[in-house]
């Protein structure tokens, strides 16, 4: 790799005494307390769940706001969920409270499912606009007033 | 952005998409709608997307060591505290990130899996070391600086929760970049020494810098693609181009130089022109050979061992896997 990437020994120094094992030697002083073997064992892979379940993140910005969905977070627990989700989603800016929960609580409809929603906006019936009523009370009016010059005319 | 399509599932390329749902699927694309997690998309497009949001989530994860280095020593209490406000913003990223992967079909478990066995890339610079406190500065400033034109642009994507995220993301990155700045600032107005201790830092950083968008688009497969998908926003070599268009300028304005005495703006074509920047070497550190792949792996490595206890402590014995719901 050339020279470049390395300081001189003098920069460097470690001057610990050689530990048995070949450690990792970082520039940072807190892997080298860690004593890192600079051979790795074998790698075994973490089992599924070692990272937790995930739960959902709401966010208020303000009093009375509705929370919104903002995203995820994975922990052990409910109030682990809050504290990550306070280290993930409020890190800047205004917030007012979250609310986290499980996501395994949420039930919900299948993507394939969500055209039930479809006819909604069809059932017009149910949409004031639906209702022309001001244009029944002028034909009603008209009427009225037929109907009492007929009588006068009697 | 460049490797980990070993990690993701092969493309079994005798099955074909339905090419009615591919043009329904590019006609949502092209009007600018997003696809979220339940909606139909091919195959390969949940591959790309899924193989560039872990590769971002890696990069975030292992991005916070080598600024990580200087914490211990950063000249002065108010520049520890915002390097250590940044390197905890990086580690938040590649959560959001990691999620964000999630919903496309790959558990966590079997990313971080993936990183910690060797077999995943993340964003290659992050195998270089941090020699010195400029070097910091450098990365704060003009590695942040890539990273955000990267991300602006891609979170204009057409995958919803990448594009969602990165839109999170590029509000905190704001802060590393003018944090970046200031760093460097101070040391190109300050001693003999330190403006050399920066330079020094600079002519070490422009390789990995000029690598950082990936290999030339002479040289990269399917671009035309994820363009037209949505999944990348620019070709490679268009986001170098706006990189040095932004930031040449303002490194030359603070009195520092670049080593590549053939850089400099064609007039006729308005295109940066460079030496080539040894992508042989981009290769090789990417396949394992630079500077810091080693300490990288084994630090994030142990750092898992070493927590491994506290999470199996907090398990439910009821648990069960349930892939987020964004």
């Amino acid at each position: 790799m050339g020279g470049m990437w390395h300081l001189s020994s003098e920069l460097a120094g470690s001057g610990m005494s050689a530990p048995r094992t070949v450690t990792i030697q970082s520039l940072d002083p807190r892997i080298n307390r860690l004593r890192i073997p600079a051979e790795l064992p074998e790698f075994t892979p973490k089992p599924m769940l070692d990272e937790w379940e995930p739960y959902e993140v709401f966010w208020k910005e303000k009093p009375g706001d509705q929370p919104v969905h903002v995203g995820t977070v994975r922990a052990p627990n409910p109030e682990m969920a809050l504290v990550l989700a306070k280290e993930g989603y409020c890190r800047r800016g205004k917030t007012y409270t979250i609310w986290i929960v499980r996501t395994a609580d949420i039930y919900t409809f299948s993507p394939d499912d969500t055209d039930i929603f479809a006819t909604v906006p069809e059932k017009t019936y149910r949409e004031p606009d639906a209702y022309k009523v001001v244009q029944k009370i002028l034909r009603l009016k008209r009427q009225q007033q037929r109907e009492r010059s007929s009588e006068e005319g009697e | 952005m460049y490797g980990n399509l070993s990690i993701v599932e092969p493309l079994n390329t005798e099955e074909r998409e339905d090419p009615e749902r591919v043009a329904e699927f590019e006609e949502r694309i092209a009007r600018g709608e997003k696809i979220e997690p339940g909606d139909w998309m091919p195959r390969e497009y949940r591959r790309q997307v899924l193989r560039m949001v872990e590769q971002h989530a890696h990069s975030e994860i292992i991005g916070a060591l080598p600024e990580g280095t200087w914490i211990t020593r950063a000249p002065g209490f108010k520049r520890k505290l915002a390097l250590m406000a940044k390197v905890q913003d990086e580690v938040g990223h590649a959560q959001l990130l990691y999620s964000a992967a999630e919903t496309l079909g790959k558990p966590r478990e079997q990313m971080i899996n993936d990183l910690l066995s060797g077999k995943a890339k993340y964003s290659n610079v992050f195998n270089y070391p941090a020699l010195t406190w400029a070097d910091t500065a450098i990365i704060a400033w003009l590695i942040d600086a890539a990273a955000i034109i990267n991300q602006t642009l891609n979170s204009k994507g057409s995958y919803g929760p990448y594009a969602r995220a990165l839109e999170r993301i590029c509000k905190e990155e704001a802060f590393h970049l003018k944090y970046g700045y200031d760093n460097v600032v101070t040391l190109a107005s300050g001693t003999k020494r330190q403006r050399q201790m920066l330079q020094e830092a600079l002519n070490r950083w422009w390789k990995p810098i000029m690598h950082f968008f990936g290999p030339p688009d002479s040289m990269s497969v399917h671009s035309e693609k994820l363009l037209r998908w949505k999944v990348k926003m620019a070709s490679n070599d268009e986001m170098r181009q706006m990189f040095l268009d932004a930031y040449v300028p303002k490194i030359w304005e603070l009195g520092l130089t670049i080593p590549d005495p053939k850089l400099r703006k064609n007039p006729e074509t308005g295109k940066w022109e460079y030496s080539d920047p040894d992508w042989d070497e981009f290769w090789r550190v990417i396949n394992g050979n630079g500077p810091c792949n080693r300490e990288r792996l084994a630090v994030r490595r142990t750092a898992d061992e070493l927590g491994a206890w506290v999470r199996r402590a907090l398990l439910k014995p009821n648990g069960r896997y349930v892939a987020p719901l964004f």
